[in-house]
């Protein structure tokens, strides 16, 4: 067996999936490639950051010369400079990199444990499955904010300031939000008829899970996970805007920008604050916009396909 | 569907024995990631300033000596006597910050309340009224948006434009430095300690200085109104009664306000409640905004000073304030909507 039959289901699905958005019709269409498109954007700034930027993301001078302080758009500097005397330009586009590298993996980490522990809790059942349920109800109880400020304040001792404990301080807001669709989905299936034809046939639990559940109880996933990197972007700039997110000399952090740029703001300079901000709603928009689109898309109750005409061969009687 | 099993004060009783286990597990979960997780709280907030001895007596007197199991057992038992310990950096108990800064948080939620329903009760009516238009459209995409906009960012902009178009409009703090001085503490609630003293001027500044941090919290939480009102007049508009209404020859106008929008406020209430959580994080990222002297802006400044003693203490409160809250939510919504009590 070269490749495993899950695997090849799993292309299959995107496949799949891929097909049935491009066959949908009307604005569920429209919402999805829009939000593709932007997203796509971003990933890109995100991928050529080195050769989009024309600087670096803590660089405040160039030849020598020191970059000026705060100041408007002009020659040399596309949307000026900031109170730090980076170059706001490159710190955006520089910006988009660690939001997506943050994003990717605090979304994928998340879905990872959820899936894993709900399809383990719901099939087994017990106290087990009690037992998880209650500490993610409360976990999810929780304001995702405080959380959050929970976590990376524990990680800062732990491993300092930096692009993973950023990720890893939104992880563990997210995982809940798997684990309850996973663990309901399952408790569903695992009285189904195949469910039960593969237990009488011997199928051990692991390959029950791996092989017979996986594939049915995480259809909802991508959605979720959409709609959780929207999130999960807004929360990592509301840290990084507390002051709690990512040092300025590690990475690019579009909500620390906008912490410095409050003074600016009072003494009645927008533009350090335009950008980054702009860039934050676009992106999370985007996101949003994937992740209806994707549920409007999935959900066969909320599709409409689209018509495609169909040229019906002529009737023979009326051919000349 | 027997009636005992269906009866409100059977709900209700239900309803409050389950708090305990609520607030056992939330109170573990903070104990768990704030306590065991870390290193040593007492050098993380004050080991550059103090000698071992000094460090070590600092340790005990926190009780951080003994084993984890004691400390967690005098944990709960300090948070069921309302004891959330004192501050490491500057020795404040925590229940003092409470008292003093709570009152900032509190006026700061309830006039973004204010404004959030000013703001999305009418433009979800309109927005459902007039189902898929283009003002419609128009309103949905104000919602996405202002969920989309970081809080803070609207917030900075919004000081932007009034440095700009109205000078002299007050944009940080939550009183002028003279107001704080003449205004006497009593109930530790600045807006309510000014209307007590009777001090009109003092009240006005005040309030001069409430409008920007509440309203833009109040923009936050009227995209979920929007959403909630603009659905619930759809769903109305579709009832039997309204049909009943409409075929009565009652005029379109009359048939919405009176009988589609009454019923769709309803769940408004109690979703209004269950937004505690979107609430609480707004406000933390409103009061560093604006520099709000509240719970937020203190839980930020303690999680900078690295202070474990006072992030826990502060943190506790918020995980009680979030189980009574979604049990007064909970019976409410039972006293409403005779559905509920299952």
């Amino acid at each position: 067996m070269s490749t495993p039959a899950h695997r090849r289901r799993t292309g299959g699905r995107v496949r799949a999936t891929a097909r049935r958005a491009w066959r949908t019709e009307g604005l569920a269409r429209w919402i999805l490639l829009v939000g593709l498109v932007v997203t796509t954007v971003f990933v890109l700034f995100a991928l050529f950051a080195p050769w989009i930027a024309p600087y670096g993301f803590d660089q405040n001078s160039s030849d020598g010369v020191r970059f000026p302080k705060t100041s408007g758009p002009g020659p040399g500097h596309l949307l000026g400079t900031n109170d730090q005397f980076y170059d706001i330009f490159s710190r955006v586009v520089w910006g988009a990199r660690t939001a997506v590298l943050v994003v990717v993996l605090s979304v994928v980490l998340s879905a990872v444990i959820g899936v894993l522990l709900g399809l383990v809790s719901g099939y087994l059942g017990g106290w087990f499955d009690r037992i998880t349920v209650f500490l993610m109800d409360a976990l999810y109880s929780f304001p995702s904010l405080l959380l959050a400020i929970v976590f990376s304040f524990m990680l800062r001792e732990r491993i300092g300031g930096s692009i993973l404990a950023a990720a890893l301080s939104l992880t563990a807001i997210y995982i809940p939000q798997y684990f309850r669709v996973v663990r309901n989905t399952t408790v569903a299936a695992r009285q189904a008829t195949y469910v039960e034809a593969a237990e009488a046939l011997g199928a051990r639990p692991i390959t029950v899970m791996r092989r017979y559940l996986l594939p049915n109880v995480t259809s909802s996933v991508p959605v979720i996970g959409t709609l959780n990197a929207a999130d999960a972007l807004g929360t990592l700039a509301a840290l990084g805007f507390l002051g709690l997110g990512i040092p300025p000399n590690e990475a690019a952090d579009w909500g620390y920008d906008l912490s410095r740029a409050l003074d600016d703001v009072a003494a009645g300079d927008l533009g350090p604050a335009l950008w980054p901000g702009l860039a934050i709603i676009l992106l999370v928009t985007a996101l949003t916009l994937v992740g209806e689109g994707l549920s409007e898309t999935l959900n066969p109750t909320l599709r409409r396909p689209r018509r495609t005409a169909v040229v019906l061969p002529a009737r023979p009687e009326e051919a000349p | 569907m027997s009636p005992a099993s269906g009866s409100l004060p059977r709900y209700i009783a239900v309803r409050l024995l389950l708090v305990l286990p609520m607030m056992w597990v939330l109170l573990t979960m903070v104990f768990l990631l704030l306590r065991v997780a870390p290193g040593d709280p007492v050098t993380a907030a004050v080991g550059d300033k103090l000698g071992p001895e000094e460090l070590a007596a600092r340790r005990a007197a926190l009780g951080l000596d003994r084993p984890l199991v004691v400390q967690y057992l005098e944990y709960l038992g300090d948070v069921a006597r309302f004891d959330f310990g004192a501050t490491i950096s500057d020795r404040r108990p925590v229940l003092d910050i409470i008292a003093n800064q709570g009152g900032a948080t509190l006026t700061l939620t309830l006039g973004a309340f204010l404004f959030a329903c000013a703001i999305g009760i009418p433009l979800g009516r309109l927005a459902g009224r007039r189902r898929d238009s283009a003002l419609d459209a128009g309103i949905r995409l104000v919602g996405v948006v202002s969920y989309a906009a970081p809080i803070f960012w609207v917030g900075i902009m919004l000081v932007g434009l009034v440095v700009a178009y109205v000078p002299g409009w007050p944009t940080f703090g939550i009183a002028d430095s003279e107001t704080l001085y003449y205004v006497p503490d009593r109930t530790g609630i600045l807006l309510l300690d000014a209307l007590l003293a009777n001090d009109g001027v003092s009240l006005v500044d005040i309030l001069q200085h409430h409008v920007l941090p509440c309203f833009t919290l109040g923009l936050l939480l009227s995209g979920v109104i929007i959403r909630l009102v603009r659905i619930n007049v759809i769903r109305a508009l579709d009832e039997d009664y309204v049909e009943a209404a409409r075929a009565r020859g009652i005029p379109e106008r009359r048939v919405v306000r009176r009988h589609a929008f009454r019923n769709a406020l309803v769940p408004v209430i109690t979703v209004i409640g269950l937004q505690f959580a979107l609430t609480l994080s707004g406000a933390i990222l409103t009061e560093r905004t604006f520099n709000w002297p509240g719970l937020g802006n203190e839980l930020v400044t303690y999680v900078t000073a690295r202070d474990y003693v006072a992030v826990q203490g502060l943190v506790t409160f918020f995980a009680l304030a979030i189980v009574v809250v979604s049990v007064l939510v909970d019976i409410l919504n039972a006293l409403v909507d005779p559905r509920v009590r299952y």
